[in-house]
This record gives structure tokens, sequence and C-alpha cells, in this order.
């Protein structure tokens, strides 16, 4: 499987993390988004013609929607982070996973703005994506309610992974996530997985240390 | 003014390659500027009132003032070397003083903590003693005999190696790294911090490298330099004070921090302090 790949993309990044994850091994190749704009050269233009990177090719197929390649990796490899399937956790599941798409342009849009100089409205990512922001909260408050950890299910699922890597970073385009506890937790869970990799800008959680113990043979 | 001392310096304003006529709406030092591609293939720099501001273009990138240089752009003998491959990485922006951008560089006992089994990894966080002068020649700051433990130290390093530094500051926004080169021991490798001041507390850094290396394709060159680099940006941008402070009182120096003692310093003794806060608050 071989991903066309950019290290700072939060859509690229969601799918090494699937595939972590999912213990698929990708054959990465790197893009030269920036400064290069390889993605918009004839050769990436002729597999995607929307111009966007990743782009996920395993033999005839051919995937420009990361939200897709999440939903292939499971299927692949481990579906339980399809969920059950039961009416309202696949509703959900499919919810968060299109609202994912509208992190991607106003969380991603405001971070593109303000690291890599890409032209935006950044008042109006910002509080696009704030707004996107608290939706979130609640959602995950109201799953709480329900006793569950995660978006869709109380275990994670690629609706979890699909919304992580922009919300992540928002406080790379200004925005802070300060406000959300709800938030914070659930992108500690999502951090301590087994398999979970890093990307720059989302760090791995650090071992807590050991609770204090009173020292002995030192005064 | 915080300004003055260094308003004659040199600044990075863009990369040659990209260059276009249409030009590059920036800014430096809080002065709009206009940087393009005249018609006779030329880079030039224009201010907001339409007059044209001292250029040269050297290591990839265009290069302009305010003031009047005295001189001319620092120089980094080993970049003419042949052979060597020469990687524009491309601009990051970053919410924090320029000279905390260079003085980030040069700190060495962040690697494993920021760049986790990259640049460094727990339990090798020792930072060995090495040597630090301000060099009254060249009027420059240099830190040489630096030695750390890297699991991964470049894209061309296969495993951990013990991986030897200098550190130079040529100018107040500007830092140069020479680190050891794996596939060619005894040259070094050159991976450079250009830092355009657009305030006092934003910036764009535009790192830059000259590298042997013949096998590692460009794009993945570019990518582990932007990795490297973004990994400190969050941390740029949530240190307090936002100014980088040249008066003991709001941080305490430790052993590890002697080259960033000795860029204070620097700074302090040039009044350069554009991005600096002179009294602790």
């Amino acid at each position: 499987m071989k991903l066309y790949d950019y290290i700072l993309s939060p859509s690229c990044y969601t799918v090494r993390l699937m595939a972590a994850l999912t213990g698929v091994k990708l054959d990465i190749r790197p893009v030269d988004f920036h400064p290069g704009l390889e993605h918009r050269g004839p050769e990436l233009m002729a597999l995607n013609p929307g111009g966007s990177i990743p782009i996920l090719e395993d033999g005839d197929l051919i995937l420009t929607e990361s939200s897709a390649m999440l939903v292939y990796l499971a299927a692949r490899a481990a579906p339980e982070w399809l969920g059950s399937g039961a009416p309202e956790q696949a509703a959900r599941l499919q919810q968060w996973l299109l609202f994912s798409h509208r992190l991607t342009a106003n969380l991603g849009g405001a971070r593109l703005h303000d690291m890599l100089l890409r032209p935006g409205d950044i008042d109006l990512l910002r509080t696009q994506g704030i707004a996107a922001l608290r939706e979130l909260e609640a959602g995950l408050f109201e799953q709480s309610q329900r006793g569950m950890r995660f978006l869709a299910s109380d275990r994670p699922t690629v609706a979890d992974i699909a919304c992580f890597p922009y919300v992540a970073l928002a406080p790379d385009g200004g925005v802070s996530l300060d406000p959300y506890p709800a938030i914070r937790l659930w992108s500690r869970a999502i951090r301590s997985l087994d398999g979970f990799i890093e990307m720059p800008g989302i760090h791995r959680l650090h071992e807590l240390k050991p609770d204090p113990q009173p020292e002995t043979g030192e005064a | 003014m915080p300004r003055e001392a260094m308003i004659d310096e040199w600044y990075p304003v863009g990369l040659f390659s990209q260059l276009d006529q249409t030009g590059r709406r920036t800014a430096l030092m809080g002065e709009p500027i206009d940087v393009a591609l005249g018609a006779d293939g030329k880079a030039k720099v224009t201010d907001g009132n339409g007059r044209a501001l001292p250029v040269t273009v050297r290591y990839g990138h265009v290069w302009s003032s305010l003031g009047e240089p005295g001189k001319d752009l620092f120089a980094i003998p080993e970049a003419d070397q042949p052979g060597r491959r020469l990687v524009d990485v491309g601009v990051v922006r970053v919410r924090c003083s320029p000279l905390r951008a260079v003085e980030n560089f040069l700190d060495i006992a962040h690697f494993p903590f920021v760049h986790t089994d990259i640049l460094g990894a727990e339990p090798h966080t020792e930072v060995q003693n090495y040597k630090v002068e301000i060099r009254e020649d060249e009027d420059e700051v240099w830190a040489t005999q630096v030695q750390f433990y890297q699991p991964q130290a470049a894209k061309s390093a296969s495993g951990g190696i013990t991986t030897e530094y200098m550190y130079r500051v040529p100018a107040p926004t500007c830092s140069i790294l020479y680190k050891t080169c794996p596939p060619r021991p005894g040259e070094w490798d050159v991976i450079t911090l250009f830092v355009q001041p657009l305030a006092e507390d934003l910036c764009d850094v535009w790192p830059w490298m000259a590298l042997y290396d013949d096998e590692t394709p460009m794009t993945d060159l570019i990518h582990f330099q932007q990795m490297i680099f973004l990994q400190d940006r969050s941390i740029l941008e949530n240190q307090i004070p936002a100014l980088l402070p040249l008066d003991p009182g709001m941080e305490i120096p430790t052993r590890a921090d002697q080259t960033s003692v000795a860029y204070r310093r620097w700074l302090k003794r040039h009044n350069y302090t554009y991005g600096a806060q002179l009294v602790a608050q």
C-alpha cells in the first residue's frame, strides 16, 4: 500500500496513525508539498485531479479522501475500528467522519495560514474552528453521559482518528484548546492507545512520574 | 528604538527560486516590504513607499535591509564546496521573538525531550562540557567541541551515533550549525537557521542546508528538517516572556545554557535588542 505523504499534513498523519494502530505497513512516498507544491504538479494531478494529498494506492484502488482511507485500512486489517454496526453507533460514526472535513477546512486552514503562509480569512477560519471545537466538546460530554469515552462507541473508531489530528494541532493556527476538558481527556485517551505514533506538534504521552517515595539512605 | 542597532543588518526575505514578477508582500521589522523578480531577472526589494532597498542573493535566499549594511553578508565558505546538496527547506512562520528562534536553535539540552528518538533520547540527556567564545576578530559567537548522542542524527544516519557539533552566530537573527557528516567523515554538514524578523514577536524562519548526501531524495531532506523544526514551533510559541530577556532575573541559566548566555551577552553588547526584553519584569 503506497501513501503519497507529507510529514506536516494532518490528513496524511491520520492515515499513518490509522495504519500504525491497525498494524498495516505503508510504503511512504514523500511529496514536496512545501515549498515545492509537488501535489499540483503533473504526476500527482494525473493521480488525483483534486490536487490534494494524501493519496493512497493499493493495486487498482486509488483513494484521495482520507476518511475513505481510514475505512479501507480498518476493513482490511482491524474491522473493530468500524464499530458494531448498530444503527445509532453507525450513524454517529458517519456523522463524525463527515464532521472531520469541517475541521480540515477551518482549523486546518487556520494552521496553513499561520504556519506556511497560505492565503485565507484567518478570523473567519478561527471563528468556525472554535464553533466546531465547541460542537465536539458537547458531543464528547454527551458520550461520557452515556458511559462512552469515544465519539461513536466506548472504543475508538475511525471517526476518532479522523477528527483527532486537526483538533490536536489547533494551537498551530492560533486556536487554544484550554477551554475544552472533554477534548483534552479524549486526546489523552487516543495518545495512550497501543501503537500510537506522533507527528511534529503532536507529542507522545510522557511516562507519569512514579509516586513520590520517601528517600532512604540520603540525608 | 529597539531596532536601531539592528537596522543595518542583512535579513532573509524570500527564497530566490520562488520569486516571481508579481512579488511577495512581507515585512521587515514592522515595515511592509515587497520582494519581486525584476524584468532583468534580478531580485528587487522595495519598502512601503516604493523606495528600493539593498539586495543581495546568497545561500538560496534574497537578503535585504531597511538601513545601509556596512559590510557584505557573512561568509559560509563550506557552502561553495563542490559536491554539496543545497536544500531550500522553505518558510515557517512562528509567533515568537526572532531572537528566541535563534536561541532555541543553539540549545542542545532539549534534544531528548523535544526531538525524542531523533536528535536525542532518554536516558542520554547529559550535555557534556564544551567550549563557547565570542570571537573578537570575526565578532561572532562560536560553540565548539559539542558532543551529543543521537539516535538518528541526519537523514543519512542509519543508527545511533555520537555527533559532534559546532554552532556559530554571525548575525543577530542567523545561526549556522556544523555537524558530523555520516557519509563523509572529516567534513561538516552545514545546517542554517535564517530568521526574518517581521515584528518583535513574529518571525518567518527559513532553514537552509548544504549537505554531503548523494543518496537521500531532496524531498526527504526537506521533510527531515521541517519535521525537526516543527517539533520546536509549538514550544517557541509558548515561551514566556515572549521577548528574549537579556538581563538576568526572569530566567536562570545553567551550565548547559552556556551558548545561550554567550549569545545574550553578545546581543546586549551590540545593543541588538529588537525582540529582546531588557529590564526583567
